[in-house]
């Protein structure tokens, strides 16, 4: 099973993350009142953290199932605008989970974007791609903090 | 149930899932938790791993619900123009 190269493509990801999280910020920021009351301010905080995942999904593309199933929600959403969700047609999976384990492969499954329906091997692998990606995106973010408070 | 098995050979080795297969991939998680990393530990167990990835992803997504909110606060007080953004921009690249 050859690894697809992440550690190449991490830096790509990071600025394509990069620029669209801050194009979508800046967006935000001109479109704020001037005095903002703590309920939006919350309620920014929400979407500058929907933003986040989300630019970091279109940024990755649909090359890794855990960034198709971010942008797959994402596009539900927006199509159904919190009506009923029709009923997804669940492929069998065959999941291969290592025995004794269950517990904790559930857990991950919950984390991990779309591992629900992954089999063991490729839960791992997208564990690993999507751990690196999130770090990045922490990063990032952090970076674009520290800058704004100067 | 014996055509399904036939057919998931012939899609691929890579398909056929051993447990060389799952231990490698979990050596390989184990490298990039920070925690398991620095404790220098050769052979941590499969579900110790887990455990400890499954913690990892949760710090970091808390740490991203802490970011969104310094970001919402900052976004309302600050009101300089998009020179800031120029300026991100070239620390990033």
């Amino acid at each position: 099973m050859t690894p697809k190269g992440v550690t190449l493509n991490t830096n790509s990801h990071k600025i394509k993350f990069a620029r669209r999280f801050i194009r979508t910020l800046l967006r935000m920021r001109k479109n704020a009142p001037s005095s903002s009351s703590i309920e939006e301010i919350r309620k920014r905080s929400q979407r500058i953290k929907i933003a986040a995942y989300s630019s970091m999904a279109h940024a990755v593309g649909s090359r890794r199932a855990w960034s198709r199933a971010i942008l797959f929600k994402l596009r539900n959403r927006a199509r159904h605008h919190g009506m009923m969700r029709r009923r997804s047609m669940k492929k069998r999976v065959i999941k291969n989970d290592p025995p004794g384990d269950q517990s904790q492969t559930n857990k991950l499954r919950q984390l991990v974007p779309g591992g629900k329906a992954m089999d063991m091997c490729s839960l791992l692998e997208e564990t690993a791609h999507y751990m690196r990606c999130l770090s990045t995106q922490v990063k990032v973010m952090q970076t674009i903090a520290d800058h704004f408070s100067k | 149930m014996s055509s399904r098995r036939s057919r998931s050979m012939q899609s691929g080795a890579s398909r056929n899932i051993t447990d060389d297969q799952i231990t490698d991939l979990v050596s390989k998680l184990q490298q990039l938790i920070p925690e398991i990393r620095n404790r220098r530990s050769d052979k941590a167990s499969a579900s110790k791993v887990l455990q400890e990835t499954c913690n990892y992803i949760r710090s970091l997504h808390r740490e991203v619900d802490d970011l969104s909110d310094r970001l919402s606060n900052l976004l309302a007080t600050t009101d300089s123009d998009s020179a800031q953004a120029a300026i991100i921009r070239s620390l990033l690249m």
